[in-house]
């Protein structure tokens, strides 16, 4: 790793520190029971939507009401992106004259953006139609969101409630989360984007000419469409030449600061944050990182004021940063040193003024190496899955690193809310085991852990772990999933792997390489996000559900520590170990195959 | 217990001797069925896999007969499949050891439990018609008649007559006990027997339900029920199990495609599969689970504590707060006179005098000390007073004194608030200075008596209590553990700060009544804390009901034994502090076991992974980080280490990881240290150590 890469990642770390107190200060007062200085100024608004809703906001739920409110809001929201994505043709805002989405790729995206995976079969200036991204997708992103911080928050009232039968109400939950949080904080971010050259038209999209003219050939075609093939069974071509390009237009700052903040990643572009109208400049690119791990960071602060011991989510997010630090050094460190196939050959890799080095296939030359795989580590760490490189170009040890910080479970930040609560689930575990080592019956922030939590949390944890070897083992196996490979062999296994990997994870990025827009991959991923999601959820309600209903043991000095260095080590330990022994053999038979046979 | 019993006891159930070691032999192939193993998902597993690999060793030794192959070579799944049954039958054995103890005292005790003729009263009269009765035909409510040499037919209550009761049978030990009618001594145990005089009892329990045959119950584990914690570790064991079995089944295909995408190779065979999965699924703590819970039953017994179910037994490792008797527990016994402090112008000697003449009929311990040290500073000899020139006046509850009338004379001795009563009654006053020596005795922490003759008072007798040793570090260990103590005690509320203050328990409940200490209990359990005690009498018996553990002594009455949730049979409150640590030492050893099988894993992959997949991808042999042989040595050491290594931890099972007073960060710090850290290293020496001796042996 050069300076450069230290310093940039320095700085990432320095600046998202120093906004982790305020912007969870601000969340714990969104979600305090009492009224406060924020809740009141938004409290009129905030009358005004439940009397339109008939939302009592007084009602406290069950774990169960809690749960089902959150289920039935959300398929009701997947049906509307499906119905929107089928009738596109028929509504309006749509310059491009889009026709219907495919039913399978529609419900693929329709549980993609309900999930908060926002993983993409489709690429969007090519098939969505404005309104569908407008009121569909960009809908969606604030309501998955909004729907992962209500889970959590209604966890961290299981912790820190005594003997009560209710953990909240959904509807203010996630209202208070959408009005005060998302929205404002989406607007602000969509104006810093704009600024630096994110587009936000409603134009249909521009010919413009090209710089330098370009010919190729192009294939010659039926009036079917179907291309034509010579006696000796070639395709026919013809000469042709590139005059005009075509820009994509539309509203994409507002959608990416909301992709960026809600952890979604589902880009306005196919290309994603590597798309110039999407991630213009260096500096955009160091916001949309910023973005990504605001919330998720935040919260566990939030979190920490909301069990009414800061320190208990201070170890928390250090147990974050404990494993993302050494895995993102891991990626940025493997790509600065490069192919590994191509050492030992006359190439001049090192960096220097003059050029990036390493492994520059796939980034972009705006970011180069240590933006490219700082974002790589933050969009697979956190949920978010937006990419600004092609991770399929990725070195065999760098795409490594984001493939399994997908398979942790999506805890080390996560998604906006399911992050935290994914963790707490693995803290639960490892408060479990280290309990029964200092010899007490096992308790978390005063909550004991007996048979009942010990089945959601261990539910919570194994879930996503099942989801990725099942459905990996389906693909493998299927011709129609092994059809869908760009580069057969070791890599091909990587690219299935990773692509399980992200919708079993709720993370949504694309490998690449992967040509998942079938049948066969829309419906298996869409399998994948859904079971990951929803069932994780209502696992974790329950558990608050079953916390809150406890007493509170007071601590003594017998109590185990949880917010120790020793703990978050341990926590830390916990995580890696599950993640390492359910992936190590798939794993082994991928990237590290692959990374060991290159450099051989 | 004496050193004699105890040293037969030990000879009987103790250590691992041949009987012992040979019938838990047969037991491990006994438990093999598979009704029993299901109970254990972990241990399940590895019975299918056992036999799924016998079954593919039959099909390849077969096809190899004739000139065909089976999945792998005939020699290696025989060897693979043999350890499989091997880590089957070495986690019975652990299961069957840790039985064999409980099971060889429930013998002993069982002996004892012959049925025996009784002699049944019509009424509760020793003059009564006795019809002789088989003791299994006795009922609740039936009233016997028992004799010198007689075995006592059933539990019950003594309500006539007084006895030396032999209870060896149950407690281990020798001497005899008295067992009279009235106040806290009068529970009999059926099986022991009486030695001199005689009883009348009143049977309190039907047959089948007596402590013998609970006692007997619980010792064989007949009773024995997964505790709260065993089936939440069993839950996440069960989890651990199942998401191994998905990453082992689901390799095969990944492996066949790696074939297909590699062009070379073989698929991994069903054999590696499974030694894979049993390697990989936590075995150690499978196996070992159930030994540990019955082994901390078992070190119960031997502590002499018999507890009512291992629930209880677990409980007692959550304890917050410890509430202890003050008598016989912080302070040896009784009280002791230390001195007299005469009132001014009385002279220290008619003091004693008047002292000793008030004591001389007090029977209790504290009454004869006052006698003697009389006889001790001035040499009064005790003297025979003779009934009609003496009439004593024994100790009641509404006067709270005692003492002695006697021509002209009337002496009386007792609390100061009882004794400034009286002589308010009589006309005259507590002279202050008496008072005030009164109160600056109590301040002491000892208990100030004070004597009268007629209106007058002589002055105060100093009455002390003498802390045991070594109980103020015993305090200071529980305070390292989180553990609180408190003190319940009758004395006043300065008596009690100061005791409190010598022996350095935490708290205090001074002039407690069952009422208070009812309520004390209650108070601290809506803390959100577990409160254990102990107690003896019937006054007790409430507080032990609501106390989460709760120990009744065995010298106590039955309706203690009935609402606690153990039974000490050595009858030493101070008992409380080790079953604490029996319940800790418990889970230690089940949550230690669980994080070294854990760790284990990361060794067994890099002994695995390299083997299964050798043939598609020879590159990834620089994960042979251990350089094993050959893939099949590999393998195999792997498989054996992990059977091997249930044989190595048997005895740390059984004896329970050892536990320190220690705060639960430091505990933390050392079991990880050990059983995490210890448990990445100690496979990787293991299973290379077993493949230089599979080289050896040719078997690589």
């Amino acid at each position: 790793m050069t300076g450069n890469d230290f310093l940039q990642l320095g700085v990432y770390l320095a600046v998202l520190l120093l906004l982790i107190k305020p912007v969870g200060a601000y969340m714990a007062a969104v979600f305090a029971e009492t009224p406060n200085r924020v809740t009141r100024f938004g409290a009129g608004v905030e009358r005004l939507l439940y009397r339109l809703s008939g939302v009592r906001a007084d009602e406290e739920m069950g774990w169960k009401r809690y749960a089902l409110a959150m289920l039935l809001f959300n398929v009701l929201g997947l049906l509307v992106v499906y119905a929107l994505q089928r009738l596109q043709q028929w509504l309006p805002l749509n310059p491009q004259h889009f026709p219907a989405v495919s039913p399978d790729s529609a419900m693929n995206t329709a549980i993609s953006f309900a999930t908060n995976t926002n993983w993409q079969g489709y690429s969007g200036e090519s098939t969505m139609s404005y309104l569908t991204q407008m009121l569909g997708l960009a809908v969606q992103n604030f309501l998955s969101a909004a729907t992962g911080i209500a889970v959590l928050v209604a966890v961290a009232r299981g912790f820190s409630r005594r003997s009560m039968a209710s953990i909240g109400n959904f509807w203010v939950d996630l209202t208070r989360s959408t009005l005060y949080l998302l929205v404002p904080f989406s607007f602000v971010l969509a104006l810093l984007l704009a600024s630096q050259g994110v587009v936000q038209n409603f134009k249909a999209y521009v010919d413009v000419p090209v710089v330098q003219v370009s010919s190729y050939d192009q294939p010659v075609t039926d009036a079917a469409g179907n291309p034509l093939k010579d006696a000796a069974g070639n395709p026919q071509t013809k000469p042709a030449q590139l005059t005009t390009q075509t820009l994509p237009m539309g509203p994409a700052a507002s959608q990416i600061a909301i992709k960026m903040l809600g952890t979604n990643g589902g880009g306005f572009f196919n290309a994603n944050s590597a798309h110039p109208y999407e991630n213009p400049t260096p500096l955009a690119n160091f916001l949309e990182m910023l973005a990504i791990f605001l919330i998720p960071g935040g919260l566990c602060y939030t979190f920490g004021k909301m069990v009414g011991d800061k320190r208990q989510g201070w170890a928390l997010l250090a147990t974050m940063l404990v494993i993302f630090v050494p895995l993102t050094i891991g990626v940025i460190a493997a790509e600065q040193a490069g192919n590994p196939a191509l050492h030992g050959l006359a190439i001049d890799a090192q960096a220097s003024a003059m050029q990036a080095g390493g492994n520059m296939e796939g980034k972009e030359t705006r970011f180069g190496i240590a933006s490219s795989g700082l974002f790589a580590a933050i969009t697979t760490a956190a949920s978010c899955g937006a990419v600004n490189a092609m991770h399929d170009s990725l070195t065999p040890l760098g795409g490594l690193v984001p493939m399994w910080l997908m398979q942790l479970g999506e805890v080390i930040f996560g998604g906006v809310g399911s992050g935290l609560y994914g963790m707490l689930a693995f803290a639960v575990v490892a408060v479990f085991i280290a309990g029964l080592m200092v010899g007490r019956t096992p308790e978390y922030l005063g909550k004991k852990v007996e048979a009942y939590e010990m089945k959601m949390a261990s539910l919570a944890v194994l879930l996503p772990c099942a989801l990725v070897v099942i459905c990996t083992a389906v693909a493998v196996l299927a011709p129609a999933g092994v059809a869908g490979i760009a580069n057969p062999g070791v890599h091909g296994f990587s690219e299935i792997l990773y692509a399980v990997s992200s919708a079993s994870n709720n993370n949504g990025s694309a490998f690449g390489g992967l040509s998942a827009n079938t049948p066969f991959w829309n419906v298996l991923l869409g399998i994948c996000m859904f079971l990951a999601r929803f069932p994780l959820a209502i696992a974790m309600l329950a558990l608050a559900g079953s916390l809150a209903s406890k007493k509170q043991v007071p601590v003594s000095a017998g109590t185990l520590p949880t917010h120790t260095p020793l703990f978050v080590v341990l926590l830390a330990c916990v995580v890696i170990v599950v993640g390492a022994l359910t992936f190590l053999p798939a794993l082994a038979l991928g990237p590290i195959a692959e990374y060991l046979m290159s450099s051989h | 217990m004496t050193s004699q019993t105890q040293a037969a006891r030990a000879g009987a159930v103790g250590n691992f001797d041949r009987a012992l070691l040979l019938n838990a032999f047969a037991d491990a192939f006994r438990k093999l069925s598979p009704r029993l193993q299901f109970r254990n998902p972990v241990m399940f597993v590895v019975l299918v896999c056992s036999i799924l690999t016998t079954l593919l060793w039959g099909q390849a030794w077969w096809a190899q007969a004739h000139g065909g192959h089976g999945e792998a070579p005939a020699g290696f799944i025989f060897w693979v499949s043999l350890w499989l049954w091997f880590t089957l039958l070495f986690a019975n054995f652990a299961e069957a050891l840790a039985e064999g103890r409980g099971k060889a005292q429930a013998a002993s005790l069982r002996s004892s439990r012959k049925d025996v003729v009784a002699k049944k009263l019509a009424a509760a009269d020793r003059q009564a018609a006795v019809t002789f009765t088989p003791s299994n035909e006795l009922r609740h409510g039936h009233f016997v008649l028992v004799e010198a040499g007689d075995p006592i037919p059933g539990d019950g209550e003594v309500v006539v007559g007084a006895a030396s009761v032999d209870e060896s049978a149950i407690t281990g030990e020798s001497a005899p006990v008295i067992r009279e009618s009235g106040g806290d001594r009068s529970a009999v145990t059926g099986g022991t027997r009486v030695l001199s005089d005689w009883l009348v009892v009143r049977i309190t329990s039907n047959p089948g339900e007596s402590f013998l045959d609970r006692m007997i119950a619980m010792v064989e584990g007949a009773a024995r029920r997964k505790t709260p914690n065993e089936i939440a570790l069993t839950i996440l064991l069960a989890k651990f199990t199942l998401i191994f079995l998905l990453a082992c089944a689901t390799l095969l295909p990944y492996s066949i495609y790696s074939v297909q995408a590699a062009g070379k190779g073989e698929p991994i065979s069903l054999t590696v599969l499974v030694a894979l999965l049993v390697c990989l699924i936590p075995t150690t703590i499978g196996a070992l689970l159930s030994a540990i819970g019955i082994a901390g039953m078992d070190r119960m017994i031997r502590a002499n504590v018999i507890a009512t179910s291992g629930r209880a037994v677990e409980a007692a490792g959550d304890v917050d707060v410890l509430l202890l008797d003050k008598t016989g527990t912080i302070t040896l016994g009784n009280r002791q006179a230390v001195a007299f402090l005469p009132a001014p112008g009385i002279e220290e000697s008619i003091l004693a005098d008047a002292a000793q003449l008030a004591s001389l009929a007090d029977e209790t311990p504290e009454g004869r000390s006052i006698v003697v040290l009389a006889k001790e500073k001035f040499g009064l000899r005790e003297r025979q007073l003779e009934a009609s020139e003496a009439q004593f006046v024994p100790f009641t509850a509404q006067t709270r004194m005692s003492g002695v009338d006697l021509a002209g004379r009337s002496i009386r001795k007792g609390a100061l608030d009882a004794v400034e009563k009286y002589l308010d009654a009589a006309g005259s006053h507590m002279p202050p200075l008496v008072r005030r020596m009164a109160e600056e005795v109590a301040r002491r922490g000892a208990t100030p008596l004070i004597v009268t003759e007629g209106s007058t008072a002589l002055g105060v007798i100093e009455l002390k209590d003498i802390v045991k040793g070594g109980i103020r570090e015993r305090f200071a260990e529980m305070r390292r553990m989180g553990i609180k103590t408190m003190m319940i005690t009758g004395d006043n509320p300065l008596t009690a700060a100061a005791i409190a203050a010598e022996a350095g328990v935490d708290d205090f409940l001074a002039e407690a009544t069952p009422e208070a200490k009812l309520k004390l209990i209650r108070d601290i359990q809506a803390e959100g804390r577990l409160v254990a005690m102990c107690g003896d009498g019937t006054n007790d018996a409430p507080a032990l009901a609501q106390a989460d553990v709760a120990v009744a002594m065995n010298t106590g009455t039955q309706a203690a034994k009935e609402a606690g949730n153990m039974v000490d049979l050595d009858s030493n409150p101070t008992k409380l502090i080790e079953v604490v640590e029996i319940g800790k030492q418990m889970l230690i050893t089940r949550g230690s076991l669980t994080t070294f099988s854990i760790a284990n894993d990361i060794a067994k992959y890099f002994a695995i992974i390299p083997a299964a997949f050798a043939t598609t991808y020879p590159a990834l042999n620089t994960l042979n980080v251990m350089h094993l042989a050959t893939s099949r040595s590999a393998i195999l050491s792997a498989v054996i280490f992990n059977a091997l290594i249930i044989i190595f931890l048997i005895p740390l099972a059984l004896k329970g990881v050892k536990y320190r007073a220690l705060g639960a960060g430091a505990l933390l710090r050392r079991n990880l240290l050990v059983y995490g850290l210890g448990g990445v290293i100690v496979p990787f020496l293991g299973i290379k150590l077993i493949d230089m001796l599979l080289v050896l042996c040719g078997l690589a």
